[in-house]
């Protein structure tokens, strides 16, 4: 049997601070299960502990799902898929790459990834935010949605894959394109596909010929550009300066009903 | 009564409601001269085909056609049907005629098909918003592509054409049909980038413009076919049988034959159409490989040549025979498919279904390693987009679709195209009737059809997680078999409702 | 080298030791289990391979699958090691599960009628895993065909081809689970870890490794279904469910293949053996040919790679791969080459990593089975359908995010 590693919580540090390190093996020398480690999590969290410190995360999975607290959660090393899926509070930050999923239909709080976050990050998010400095894979921010006082916003600071934005219902994704040539576009095809709510802003080239079923392109108006800037300055907070170069372009819904004339209902 | 003619029941009656205005609309439109105004009111005679004009034109919707009971003795061997054929062949000791595909309601094995979905294995595709692509090659293939090291073709590929959806629109010749119709069904194939089939009558000059989308018959007649005309369509389909009536020709009786038809058929104005029951240059498969070589040289083997076979209890070697003889594509049609007339005898009682003969050609052909050399096209019955999928999944590139078009455009199904009356103005010849069918009218309402036919092929497609019609091409292992008669199933290669992947 | 001939003895009589009669074994090595024709599932996939030519321990790819715990349920792994026979390079190295003795008696019977057998060895596995039994027999031999005069087999390739669908079609209880040059296939019934174990891995070296660990869903597994799935030096690891796999089983079919597996994965391998090695396509060509663009996409390339591309989907349509896939695809000539690619709408995870400073190329369904091994490479996702290629001695071909068909010929 899995057993947990003696040294797993550091006991030295005050309560409201714990250090959680999942460098452990088990028998089959594979990094250890993720459920230890999310345990450990929820204890902590149920200790009232604040500040939770993961070190020597190796692909371990679910890391923070279903949190409800405003705790703050640093995570060195590779986060496993579904980072953060379900939370409703926490501030995460990863310093390292995370995989997939990750923000899975979150609600509110904030992930951080100093690296890169790929596929299908922030999937049907709700709100809250993600903020990413490299680069996402494929399908990022599909289905994000928005209710009341409710909008998730996802931040990417390199280049995002395709079907960027799909079912896309509400809420704001910024692609900054960093570190991309001018003459290659941040985005891939497909994006925004059936997207009936919400906008998208990317930095760099973007021809008619990517946007997806629904999708049309904009141009931005005071008011996003007052909301790019406040996303920028966040991004900048986390990151650094950023490169203020280049503009932006909207893709926004054609219609927030683009099917309505797909089906027939006549009784037969 | 006369002494030696009996009665012959109607089996439809026009009822006429108190809603009627007695505006007598119907009377005009009725071309088989049922109703007719006396006493201050509309009444009806024998002789209605429940057509349904007259209920579509009735300002008042005042109009609605019943069934005549059953008014002889039941009896479940001596159905009416057959008593009324007895009836009728005594009265004039001939040949029974009809058209449309067979009205006897033998199972169909398309109703016995379920398809498959994706769930968790393989995730479902939306096709509203991620690219399903259902376009379609239609022509021969080389078994592979030889490429030079700088990436051009050392072998020259096949020749064809690309349509956008897997569907090519059925021959129905001008004859058979108006010049109307036929112009509505060309223009259809043209705004939804597929082909329709010029039937076996020729085109007409004024359809020039449509050759590219058109698949032109060689049949026995040999109507129409000349050098110009095969140069500017898009491919060539030599007609040896058709699903309604395998083994036999056609007859366009000479009343039928008006200017317009004698020039289109090059032949004398009200001398009877004839087409002979073989291709006189045709009785084995050498001679085959002769007519379509013949042909690939007349079009310097730029279009494609195929044959088109009705569906016969031996298909699957004749099939791969036209492949071996050089067919480019192979079309099928099954004992159900429709017809503008032909004897009953033939149309009700010869063929196999389509759906058995596509899946063991479909396996011939590949046991044989000659699928993937030529494309299958395969008709008859295919009332809806299930059936075309279906179809597909049997194994047929292309599928033809020719009744289920010509009811969007207004026929009722009534079989009586071999009257020549049509009040839809569809299968006649008559002015005052061709007038009735607008091309616009009826070009609008097939691309509507089969736009909304290929949305739903889409949408199929995307729940078995396939982004491509290709790729459901013979795939049988996504249908099961719910029918009755397990060994049709065995036949075709299809699995039992139940049984997995295993 | 290892299995040596001291070895090999004292393995059979390990094996004869615990079961004495082979007759007894249930058919559930080699044999098919009866009712099981197809597996499909999630699966986990790794590879790594030194761009230099160096060798890699066998453990360091068990450590990167294994870590993809989730990805498995302990019924089927398997590794692929490629430069593991420097000495024996010119000689098919074919490997065999056995259910019997009688299978093998058989086996080596028809390679003795068509070649020679240089070498043969027992394959090292322990005696002391958790793996249930039975366990197959796991033999290796060098062969060499013979030169026949009859011009279908003037290619010793074809010879071998040939060769094994026989044996798996119609030998009980025998199946050829790798039969390349300079390459072998280790792969069996259980976790990743505990096949690296079985056969101890770490006392192989290779230039590229790959790997698989399955999570099938609807059937039991079996020995020979494991991944990877290998023909001549070909091997296919394969995350995924194919959803056109009735049309792609007739393309193999019709060139001559026998699906003796009847996995969708097997299919993949032949197709690469059929595009690359029967017709001539560049690697990346055929990679375009599994995984094609869109039609409407096409429309943008200038004309000769449009031709191109429509040729290729139309002459190719049964060997287009629908459905989510990643694969990663080895060969061994002409040199040692990775090719990895997901389908054309991405819906299987592939993560590529590169280490410029010792050159090493990794990849992996997670990033997690990159960093376990590498902490400082770089990596990077490839465009759906869009192949990674490497190769040793030549670096980085492409890394999937080019243009299709960019220096694929030597003009363009």
């Amino acid at each position: 049997m899995m057993s947990m590693s003696s040294n797993m919580i550091n006991s030295a540090l005050a309560a409201s601070e714990t250090v959680i390190d999942a460098t452990g093996k088990d028998q089959y020398g594979r990094p250890i299960d993720y459920k230890i480690v999310n345990n450990e999590i929820r204890r902590a969290v149920s200790e009232g502990v604040k500040n939770i410190t993961l070190t020597g995360v190796m692909g371990q999975r679910y890391i923070a799902t279903a949190v409800d607290k405003k705790i703050n959660i640093s995570i060195n090393g590779t986060p496993g898929n579904n980072l953060g899926a379900f939370m409703d509070g926490p501030f995460i930050e990863v310093f390292g790459n995370a995989q997939d999923m990750t923000g899975n239909t979150m609600s509110s709080g904030e992930i951080i990834v100093h690296g890169n976050a790929w596929d299908v990050t922030g999937l049907s998010m709700r709100g809250g935010k993600i903020f990413v400095k490299g680069n996402t894979g494929t399908r990022v921010g599909i289905h994000m949605k928005e209710f009341g006082q409710m909008s998730p916003h996802i931040v990417i600071g390199g280049r995002a894959g395709d079907y960027l934005g799909e079912y896309m219902a509400g809420g704001v994704i910024l692609v900054l394109g960093e570190n991309i040539p001018k003459q290659i576009s941040p985005v891939g095809l497909s994006i925004g596909s059936g997207i009936h709510g919400g906008r998208i802003f990317i930095r760099g080239k973007v021809n008619a010929n990517q946007l997806g079923v629904g999708a049309k392109l904009e141009t931005v108006n005071d008011d996003d550009l007052k909301l790019i800037n406040e996303l920028i300055k966040e991004y900048e907070s986390w990151f650094g300066s950023s490169s203020s170069e280049g503009d932006f372009v909207k893709v926004v819904p054609f219609s927030s009903r683009p099917f309505r004339g797909h089906f027939d209902s006549t009784p037969i | 009564m006369n002494s030696d003619m009996w009665k012959v029941p109607d089996r439809f009656r026009p009822v006429i409601s108190s809603l009627c205005i007695t505006c007598k609309k119907c009377i005009k439109e009725c071309s088989y001269d049922v109703l007719e105004f006396n006493n201050g009111a509309i009444h009806a005679k024998h002789g209605c085909v429940a057509c349904q004009r007259c209920v579509e034109m009735c300002p008042q919707d005042a109009i609605e056609i019943q069934r005549v009971p059953e008014t002889m003795a039941p009896h479940g061997t001596y159905t009416e049907r057959h008593r009324r054929a007895i009836l009728s062949q005594a009265n004039s000791g001939g040949v029974l005629l009809s058209s449309c595909g067979t009205d006897i309601p033998y199972n169909s094995i398309f109703d016995d098909l379920l398809l498959d979905a994706a769930q968790v294995t393989n995730p479902a595709i939306d096709p509203l918003r991620e690219t399903v692509e259902t376009k379609t090659y239609l022509g021969s293939r080389n078994g592979s592509l030889r490429l030079s090291s700088e990436g051009s073709f050392a072998v020259k590929p096949g020749c064809g054409i690309m349509m956008d959806m897997p569907v090519m629109l059925g021959h129905v010749s001008l004859g058979a049909v108006s010049y109307n119709t036929q112009k509505a069904l060309f223009m259809a194939a043209r705004r939804l980038n597929i082909l329709a089939g010029t039937g076996e009558g020729g085109l007409h000059r004024d359809f020039r413009e449509f050759a590219p989308h058109l698949n032109s018959e060689v049949a026995s007649g040999r109507f129409g076919v000349n050098p110009d005309f095969l140069k500017d369509v898009a491919s060539i389909e030599i007609k040896i049988g058709q699903g309604a009536k395998p083994g036999h020709g056609g007859h366009l009786p000479g009343e039928k034959v008006s200017d317009l038809i004698s020039e289109t058929r090059m032949i004398p104005l009200g001398t009877d159409a004839l087409s002979p029951y073989p291709h006189h240059d045709i009785y084995s498969i050498e001679d085959l490989e002769q007519l379509i070589a013949t042909l690939k040289e007349a079009v310097n083997y730029e279009h494609p040549v195929g044959v088109k076979i009705a569906a016969v209890h031996n298909i699957a070697a004749i099939a791969s025979g036209a492949v071996r003889a050089g067919a480019d594509f192979i079309t099928l049609d099954g004992f159900r498919g429709g017809t503008g007339s032909t004897p009953r005898i033939i149309r009700d009682h010869a063929g196999i279904p389509i759906e058995a003969a596509v899946a063991v050609v479909d396996k011939r052909l590949t046991e044989e390693g000659l699928r993937n050399r030529v494309t299958l096209c395969a008709g008859g019955s295919i009332r809806s987009s299930a059936d075309m999928i279906k179809m597909i999944a049997l194994g047929a590139d292309v599928v033809g679709v020719c009744t289920a078009a010509l009811i969007a455009m207004g026929c009722r199904l009534c079989q009586s195209c071999h009257l020549g009356k049509c009040s839809w103005g569809i299968a006649t010849q008559k002015p005052d009737l061709v007038s009735r069918m607008d091309p616009e009218l009826g070009a609008t309402r097939v691309v509507r059809l089969l736009s909304a036919w290929n949305e739903e092929l889409k949408e199929i497609l995307g729940a078995m997680g396939i982004d491509s019609v290709e790729s459901l091409v013979g795939n049988r292992d996504r249908l099961r078999y719910i029918g009755p008669n397990p060994r049709i199933a065995d036949i075709m290669g299809i699995k039992h409702a139940g049984e997995g992947w295993g | 080298m290892v299995g040596k001939s001291e070895a090999s003895k004292h393995c059979i009589g390990e094996l004869c030791g615990e079961i004495t009669d082979f007759s007894r074994l249930p058919s559930y090595g080699a044999a098919r289990p009866p009712g099981l024709s197809s597996i499909m599932g999630g699966c986990g996939i790794a590879g790594c391979m030194d761009l230099n030519g160096g060798k890699i321990r066998g453990d360091k790819i068990a450590r990167m699958l294994s870590i993809m715990s989730e990805r498995e349920n302990g019924l089927g792994s398997g590794y692929v090691a490629y430069g593991l026979f420097p000495d024996h390079k010119d000689e098919y190295c074919l490997q065999f599960f056995f259910d019997n003795e009688e299978s093998m008696f058989a086996v080596e019977e028809c390679l003795k009628k068509r070649g020679e057998i240089t070498r043969d060895e027992c394959v090292y596995t322990t005696n002391h895993t958790d793996i249930p039994l039975p366990h197959p027999m796991v033999w290796r031999y060098f062969f060499v065909p013979k030169s026949s005069s009859n011009p279908k087999y003037k290619d010793p390739d074809q010879c071998i081809v040939d060769l094994v669908m026989n044996i798996n079609f119609s030998i009980h209880g025998a199946f050829c689970i790798s039969s390349g040059k300079d390459m072998a296939v280790f792969k069996g019934n259980g976790f990743s870890y505990q096949i690296a174990d079985y056969y101890d891995l770490s006392r192989y070296k290779a230039q590229m490794w790959c790997s698989h660990s399955r999570f099938p869903t609807n059937t039991p597994g079996w020995w020979a279904g494991a991944h990877p799935i290998s023909l001549l030096d070909w091997s296919v690891c394969h995350n995924g469910e194919i959803t056109s796999y009735g049309v792609n089983r007739k393309f193999v079919e019709m060139n001559g293949y026998k699906c003796t597996l009847l996995t969708d994965s097997e299919v993949i391998t032949y197709t690469w053996d059929i595009l690359v090695r029967k017709h001539g396509l560049p690697l990346q060509v055929a990679a375009f040919a599994m995984a094609p663009m869109y039609y409407r996409d096409m429309e943008l390339m200038n004309d000769h790679n449009r031709q191109l591309a429509q040729q290729l989907r139309i002459t190719y349509k049964e060997a287009f791969l629908n459905g989510p896939f990643s694969i990663l695809v080895g060969r061994s000539r002409p040199e040692i080459t990775m090719l990895a690619m997901a389908d054309r709408k991405k819906l299987r995870p592939l993560i590529i990593g590169h280490n410029e400073d010792d050159g090493m190329i990794y990849a992996a369904s997670e990033e997690c089975a990159i960093r376990i091994a590498d902490n400082d490479a770089y990596t990077w996702v490839t465009n759906p359908g869009n192949p990674m290629i490497a190769r040793v001695g030549e670096g980085i071909i492409r890394y999937g995010t080019e243009r299709p068909f960019e220096g694929a010929f030597n003009e363009q």
